[in-house]
């Protein structure tokens, strides 16, 4: 079949054997567990249990709040001792909501249902059960699965596809998970492909993952499913730049994958589908990649949600030397933290500790113009006009260029000889459309108000002339009858 | 030919005529440039810009008596849209744009007044006589009047602080 070839991209170093020799282990309980309101995109779940309740593992903490939010469950046994607000694991450092569990150490789970045969549960049963489970996307981006689901059952979906490219430097928590779980991932996208009732299923993985590949190929075998190698290059494990490569489709410009008729979804995630459905076992833990440059031991744990990095940093590795900079996520992609003291969440794919030669930090310069950041986009958009539109005040411009299909993987960032923030000016510009929005949106809503408080003033004033007129009128009336009960006697 | 072209012209000529009559005594009185303006005003008639209601305000910008930057409550963004429908220069510089800001009340002072909510143009303060009111800080759009009439001084404005929601990157320092 023809197929484009992928525009853009870049080739960093991967960093890969650093923590992909070793199996996953699993992170002992710790005393306490601090488990974030907000693990997920939308609007953060509410705690449903008080200070002093004992919980059990697996119950629910937190519920979900309208259409786009998810449920957030204990990842182990013991009594809630605190509902307070910490910081939270976000380039702002703003504080978010947290539950503080202190686990008692018996890891007593709550009656769990499970069952028997998952396929004749009807599809939207497992959307149901997908989103009460709290599974969120788990390569990073943490929108709930189940919203994703339920959204592509109803307009139809044609191909589902395994995200197993995992194209950040450094991270290898996939890339393990495929090699130990295969059979769970496999079983996790059969699930989903029944859920979203789609025609087929592709599993696309990086081909610098020659071992990850070879027993996911093997596990899918006799399943329908296809398992294929694409190459490396970031950003591969962007949802349109995997689409493309495997269906050859390109995805229209302001587009999501779903308005083509296809599905995308981590391999983490599809793991987290079937132990939700099979095991009954909400999402409460995730493995995490413990890498880079300053870490003495690194490699992937499996760790409870709650877990403060910093207890996962001490137990498994400590550092070599001093971190130039912490990182949650890739390096590529992933938020800056500036320490340690903050929870694990669904997204946290890894916690780096990078050294100050690999950042390699440079003074930003002017730009030369030398258009390396178009030929590196992968979306064809052309990043320095739009740098320059925003340093000129004029973000609007930058929205006309396509700001909109930007989909932040820093390939630009990354090549550029003149070290400009690229991504961080396309993320300001972002933020202030979105706060141009708001801002209209409320506008729009003053308006209604005001109205709506003319409208009930002018009716009060109304009202009250109606009613001091039949006052009037009464008054008339009696005085006439008095005067005519006068007249006669 | 004459029973051809006569009634054609005297048709033409009476309804040009009406239409002369109708544009003089059917004339809008408003113009139309100052109703758009008046669409992008939040509409609360608080006054700030010195006009007795929004849509005085918009006469008086669409006739060039006024800046864009006249309405405060409004902000940048109202300037923007103003200057852009009028094709007028945008001297931003004259607006200090301290960011969003709220109405708060302070629990201690309130006596129960009912003064505030009385004068609110948005109805985003729920109260009754002798009970504590409170602000829908969704529906507050910082116009100050409650902070006049307050005899307390319990009601003041206070800046919307960022929520992980709301909170967006800031522009990165760069040499120029």
């Amino acid at each position: 079949m023809f197929r484009k070839s992928l525009r853009g991209g870049v080739h960093p170093t991967a960093h890969k054997a650093l923590s992909n020799t070793s199996p996953i282990r699993r992170f002992p309980l710790p005393q306490r567990l601090h488990i974030s309101m907000q693990q997920h995109l939308g609007t953060p779940a509410t705690p449903v249990v008080r200070v002093g309740d004992q919980v059990l593992k697996g119950q629910l903490i937190g519920a979900s709040q309208g259409h786009i939010s998810a449920p957030v469950h204990a990842p182990t046994s013991g009594r809630i001792t605190a509902i307070a607000e910490h910081t939270a694991p976000h380039p702002s450092g703003l504080p978010v909501l947290v539950v503080t569990l202190e686990c008692d150490g018996r890891d007593q789970w709550q009656d769990t249902l499970v069952v028997a045969d998952p396929y004749k549960l009807a599809p939207e049963e497992v959307c149901v059960r997908v989103g009460a489970a709290g599974i969120v996307g788990l390569g990073g981006a943490t929108f709930p699965a189940a919203v994703k689901l339920g959204l592509s059952l109803k307009t139809g979906v044609d191909t589902l596809i395994l995200n197993g490219g995992e194209c950040e430097p450094y991270l290898t928590c996939d890339d393990r998970l495929m090699r130990e779980s295969a059979t769970d991932v496999i079983q996790g996208a059969l699930l989903m492909q029944h859920a979203v009732q789609a025609r087929q299923v592709f599993i696309g993985i990086e081909d610098n993952k020659p071992e990850a590949l070879q027993i996911m190929q093997t596990a899918a075998a006799g399943t329908g499913i296809e398992v294929r190698a694409v190459p490396s290059r970031y950003p591969m494990g962007s949802e349109k730049q995997l689409v493309q490569q495997l269906t050859g489709k390109e995805l229209p410009a302001m587009s999501r994958a779903a308005d083509s008729g296809l599905l995308v979804h981590n391999v983490a995630t599809a793991r987290a589908v079937y132990q939700a459905i099979v095991e009954g076992r909400p999402l409460i833990s995730r493995v995490v990649t413990l890498s880079g440059g300053a870490v003495t031991h690194p490699g992937n744990w499996e760790v409870p949600l709650g877990t403060l990095a910093s207890e996962l940093m001490n137990h498994a590795s400590g550092f070599d030397v001093t971190p130039a900079r912490l990182i949650m996520g890739g390096p590529m992609m992933g938020i800056q933290l500036p320490n340690l003291h903050v929870p694990i969440i669904k997204g946290t794919s890894g916690i780096l500790a990078l050294t100050s030669e690999e950042i390699q930090q440079k003074q930003p310069e002017p730009c030369v113009r030398c258009a390396t950041c178009v030929r590196s986009c992968p979306m064809g958009l052309q990043p320095l006009e739009m740098a320059a539109a925003i340093r000129s005040g004029n973000v609007k411009a930058a929205a006309s260029l396509g700001l909109h299909d930007c989909v932040g993987c820093g390939a630009c960032s990354y090549i550029c000889p003149s070290s400009i923030p690229l991504v961080h000016l396309f993320n300001y510009a972002k933020g202030e459309l979105a706060a141009q929005t708001r801002a209209r949106q409320k506008m729009e809503n003053t308006r209604v108000l005001a109205q709506r408080r003319e409208e009930r003033l002018e009716r009060q004033a109304r009202e009250r002339e109606a009613l001091m007129a039949a006052r009037r009128a009464e008054a008339a009336r009696k005085a006439a009858a008095q005067a005519a009960e006068e007249q006669a006697s | 030919m004459l029973m051809s072209v006569l009634p054609l012209t005297l048709l033409g000529a009476t309804l040009g005529f009406l239409l002369g009559v109708a544009s003089r005594v059917l004339k809008v009185e408003r113009s139309n440039v100052a109703e758009e303006i008046e669409q992008l005003l939040p509409g609360t008639q608080c006054g700030q810009c010195g006009n007795p209601s929004c849509g005085a305000a918009a006469e008086a910008a669409a006739a060039g008596q006024l800046p864009a930057t006249f309405c405060p409550p409004g902000g940048r963004a109202v300037a923007e849209a103003i200057a852009e429908k009028l094709g007028i220069p945008l001297n931003l510089s004259g607006v200090c744009d301290e960011g969003p800001k709220v109405a708060w009340v302070d629990e201690t002072l309130c006596i129960g007044c009912t003064r505030c909510y009385k004068v609110c143009p948005t109805d985003a303060i729920l109260g009754a006589a002798k009970h504590l009111h409170v602000v829908f800080a969704e529906a507050c759009t910082a116009c100050g009047k409650c902070e006049d009439v307050c005899p307390t001084e319990c009601i003041r404005l206070e800046p919307v602080k960022p929520t992980l929601q709301t909170w967006t990157w800031s522009q990165p320092a760069l040499l120029s």
